[in-house]
């Protein structure tokens, strides 16, 4: 789907990102479009494919702080959000914050760390705060996890269960770059070379504007019965144990509206429900053994409701 | 609670058959139920495959003792209750729950073998609401038990057009529609074809309808409503049976003369096991069901024993010809060794000579003479009924008031006979017919007249001519056990009575007895100029098709009403459907713009409007008043 040109303050980051991450603009779009709705976004897929060089481009181009924390399966809940260490010169304990006391954290192979490790890291995402030894610090705003996981390797991993992927808005999966997007890759400037030229192209305080601005765009009534009509064809269909909650509808209509943002709108059309529905809804529901993949399987619910 | 929903069906079309069937049985039957209840209500698993068989083979082998058969109606029946019930043993699967309802389905219908009234009719819609209630629960486990009843009465009132389509218009067979078994008419009561004293006492207890009677116009006084029945000629000991002169004949034996009064009526006749019919006297017509006999007796050819209807033509004076000698001659014989005192005294009045006119004269005075008393509790009598009755008792009933006034006139040389019937009946004023009740049941004599032919006497009606002009009550002193509903001082129940005769009647007018001619008839009414089997089965066909209809349109006129902004999208859809560039049903307006465009460059710039124009009326805030450009560009498109 091509996109449309429209002036929007976030157009020329996006633009930018696309010169850095080659061939993978859906992917960029669905990831800002989390950021704006004030999600988190888990990447599934192999090494090397440019998970960390997704966050750190994103990060950077938004002028937004970035930490990076390498699970590990000896990790501690400390590790993640700080600790307080005897401070001898002032005779008192000093609270060392964590690295997720940042704008942009990349949670990297999430799962192969302990779910005591994992499940800190969740409960600061869902809480957008942090309570460590009774004292409650708030995370700064924007704050935007990237999670990654790799899917291939499962052995003394931790998987997260599906109660806990249903606290990411997105799921995506980065993928092989196509043939061109590759060449041009191979035949390019090193990428960390180029991230270090990039400027940041918006504040934090325009980004903040931005996300109330994606939250306020217009729902009409047909958008909500399509999204409902969504929702409960996953409830009532066979294919699934269990159909999707009512936070992954409104997770649903939360992206739907940062995408519409995006294209340049004012209102939100069923398209973009399409757009963000393999990313928001596919990896919430479970399915029996299955092999499609996350485009096919969203491609499949799509065709199945049809537009109130 | 699907569990307690098929129970419920069960018991409920158990019921209303409980009296029919063999006590063993219905305890069996109420056990089994209230077993499936416990183990219910424990939350206890249901018994072993074993145990069933069991049951169910020694249930089977009491049907076989019972019945001597596991087929026909009642032992079928019966059979089907049992199984009924222990399915509900064995109802593990949605399938066993769809046994039972069947089941229950079929049950119901079955208490229309043993009677077709009002309120067994009403005891089946009942059941049909619980069994459809419990269908119902079978697809939906979790729903409320009101929600369902109010579902499976709102289907059964959806059904109702279509049933009474059916119930017009289907051809119907003759005959009843549930085959009775010959020994189903054991119980019915009517006169029978003799006479002993004592017989119509009996019959007089009964408050059952005998037949009711719609006159066309003219209604004769209610003293001159004598319902010939059988005609008893032979006195053979106590005794009155039919003479043995007595013939078919193919045509009426008298004639109707043209300036006497007649009288035209309909009678519905309740089934009584027997062939005779009854008519005002004399029947100028003879009913195409039956035929007449020499001593003016209607007869059916088969036994009545189901519910007919006949058109009469009546005259009360008739011309009668010469009479048959041999039947004369039957109608004066007497066993010469019994009543010798009444043949005394009827002798004497045939010794002094005198007109048959005076002869009867002088009978009647006698007889009132006598002061005899009309009574319900006759005393017994020996061989010599009417000299004991005469003379010693002077207490009796319609029989022995007609008994011996015969004797008496057979003694005195004049040609008398027996005539049973009924006599009276009672008009109901809701709907003005009339009720003939076997409490109306009568009897009185006929004698020959040479000149005059056969008159009816009426030996009760002169000494106790109360009996004949009001009604029985007044005729019976007091004390007298009297059937309920023939004393007085219960107005208010008597109006509530007559109501219910006439929503009876109609019943059976409309309902069970709406046979092939009947249905002719109404059709015919409703302007069906040939009502034939295929005439009705297309009719039926078009009528049930066209209800369909209608019910489709009323179901898609009911759908939400499509928002103008997306009629116009479809329109647009359907336009370029003809190109094989239909919407997708889950197209969105850019994804579908961009389809058409890619096929139809010339025209992108336009569907980008007119997509983008959709898109922002339905799914933006777009002012309404767009539409109109919306629909002009629509209109004006061409693909």
């Amino acid at each position: 789907m091509p996109p449309t040109t429209a002036s929007h303050p976030l157009a020329p980051a996006l633009a930018a990102a696309n010169q850095i991450i080659l061939g993978k603009d859906r992917q960029l779009r669905l990831a800002l479009s989390c950021l704006l709705a004030r999600g988190h976004l888990l990447i599934e897929d192999l090494p090397g494919v440019g998970k960390t060089t997704l966050a750190h481009t994103l990060a950077r181009l938004l002028g937004l702080d970035f930490q990076r924390i390498q699970f590990t399966s000896d990790m501690l809940p400390a590790d993640i959000l700080g600790i307080s260490v005897f401070d001898r010169t002032g005779g008192e304990f000093r609270f060392h914050p964590g690295p997720i006391f940042t704008q942009v954290v990349l949670a990297d192979e999430i799962n192969r760390a302990t779910p005591k490790a994992q499940s800190a890291l969740l409960e600061a995402m869902e809480e957008r705060q942090v309570t460590i030894e009774g004292a409650t610090r708030p995370l700064p705003d924007p704050f935007f996890v990237i999670a990654t996981q790799n899917p291939a390797y499962q052995i003394g991993t931790f998987p997260l269960p599906e109660s806990q992927l249903d606290r990411f808005l997105m799921r995506i999966e980065l993928g092989y770059p196509d043939r061109a997007a590759e060449r041009a890759l191979l035949e390019g400037r090193d990428r960390r070379a180029l991230l270090a030229e990039a400027r940041p192209l918006i504040t934090p305080d325009a980004l903040l504007a931005e996300q109330s601005r994606a939250s306020s765009l217009r729902v009409a009534p047909p958008l909500i019965d399509y999204v409902q009509a969504l929702v409960a064809h996953t409830r009532t269909a066979p294919e699934w144990k269990t159909g999707l909650s009512p936070r992954a509808g409104l997770g649903l209509v939360a992206a739907a509206r940062a995408w519409a943002l995006l294209d340049g709108r004012t209102h939100v059309l069923p398209e973009d429900v399409q757009a963000v529905l393999p990313a928001v809804a596919v990896h919430r529901l479970p399915t029996a053994g299955e092999q499609r993949s996350a485009a096919e399987v969203a491609r499949a619910l799509i065709e199945a409701v049809p537009l109130p | 609670m699907q569990t307690w929903w098929l129970l419920a069906a069960g018991i409920a079309a158990f019921a209303p058959l409980v009296a029919q069937l063999p006590p063993w049985l219905a305890a069996l039957t109420t056990i089994t139920f209230f077993w499936r209840g416990t183990l219910a209500w424990l939350r206890r698993p249901l018994p072993g495959r074993w145990l069933l068989v069991c049951v169910s083979l020694a249930g089977a082998a009491g049907v076989m003792e019972q019945y001597r058969t596991l087929f026909g109606q009642q032992a079928g029946v019966a059979l089907l209750v049992l199984f009924l019930a222990l399915k509900q043993l064995e109802a593990r699967a949605p399938r066993d729950g769809l046994a039972i309802v069947l089941l229950a389905y079929f049950l119901t219908l079955t208490q229309f073998f043993e009677n077709q009234s009002i309120p067994v009719a009403l005891t089946m819609i009942a059941t049909v609401v619980i069994t459809t209630a419990a269908l119902a629960s079978l697809t939906d486990s979790q729903a409320r038990p009101a929600g369902l009843v109010r579902l499976a009465g709102l289907m059964l009132a959806q059904s109702l057009p279509f049933m009474l389509i059916l119930f017009v218009l289907f051809p119907r067979i003759s005959g009843p529609l549930w085959g009775l078994p010959a020994d189903a008419y054991s119980s019915l009561t009517g006169l029978s074809d003799n006479m002993s004293p004592g017989a119509i006492n009996n019959l007089i207890q009964s408050d059952a309808i005998a037949f009711r009677v719609k006159f066309d116009n003219k209604v004769p006084a209610q003293k001159d409503l004598y319902w010939r029945g059988p005609v008893l000629a032979l006195l053979d000991g106590r005794t009155w049976r039919p003479g043995g002169m007595t013939s078919r004949t193919s045509k009426l034996a008298y004639a109707s003369s043209a300036n006497a009064p007649a009288y035209a009526y309909t009678v519905t006749l309740e089934p009584h096991n027997k062939p005779w019919l009854f008519a005002l006297e004399f029947p100028t017509t003879v009913p195409a069901i039956g035929f007449t006999t020499n001593d003016f007796q209607l007869h059916a050819r088969r036994p009545v024993r189901e519910r007919i209807r006949y058109d009469m033509r009546s005259q009360p004076a008739v011309q009668f010809p010469e009479e048959d000698p041999r039947l004369l001659a039957e109608a004066l014989a007497l066993p010469l060794l019994d009543n010798p005192r009444t043949l005394g005294l009827g002798g004497g009045w045939k010794s002094t000579g005198g007109t048959d006119e005076e002869r009867l004269r002088r009978a009647i005075d006698f007889m009132r003479d006598q002061r005899l008393l009309y009574t319900l509790q006759p005393p017994l009598m020996s061989m010599n009924v009417a000299d004991e009755f005469l003379f010693d008792y002077k207490r009796g009933f319609c029989e022995h008031f007609s008994a011996a006034f015969v004797v008496l006139m057979r003694a005195a040389g004049i040609p008398a006979r027996v005539v049973t019937g009924y006599q009276g009946g009672e008009r109901n004023p809701v709907d003005d017919t009339w009720v003939i009740r076997q409490s109306d049941a009568h009897a009185w004599a006929e004698v020959w007249l040479a000149k005059r032919g056969w008159v009816r006497v009426d030996p009760t009606a002169v000494s106790m001519p109360r009996r004949i002009e009001q009604n029985l009550a007044a005729a019976v002193p007091e004390g007298d056990s009297l059937p309920l509903l023939s004393r007085a001082g219960f107005d208010w129940l008597r109006e509530m009575r007559f109501r219910w005769w006439a929503i009876n009647n109609s019943w059976n007018q409309w309902v069970l007895g709406y046979d092939p001619q009947r249905q002719r008839e109404f059709l015919q009414k409703l302007g069906m100029a040939a009502p034939d089997w295929q005439t009705m089965t297309a009719t039926l066909a078009v009528l049930c098709g066209s209800m369909l209809l209608g019910l489709t349109g009323w179901m898609l006129w009911r759908r939400p009403r499509l928002d103008p902004v997306e009629r116009q999208w479809r329109r647009l859809s359907r336009r370029l459907g003809k190109q094989g560039l239909a919407r997708h049903s889950w197209e969105g307006p850019q994804d579908y713009a961009r389809r058409i465009a890619r096929t139809q460059p010339a025209k992108a710039a336009e569907i980008d409007r007119i997509a983008a124009l959709y898109a922002g009326l339905r799914y933006g805030s777009l002012p309404a008043r767009q539409i109109d450009e919306l629909r002009r560009r629509i209109a004006a498109f061409t693909p």
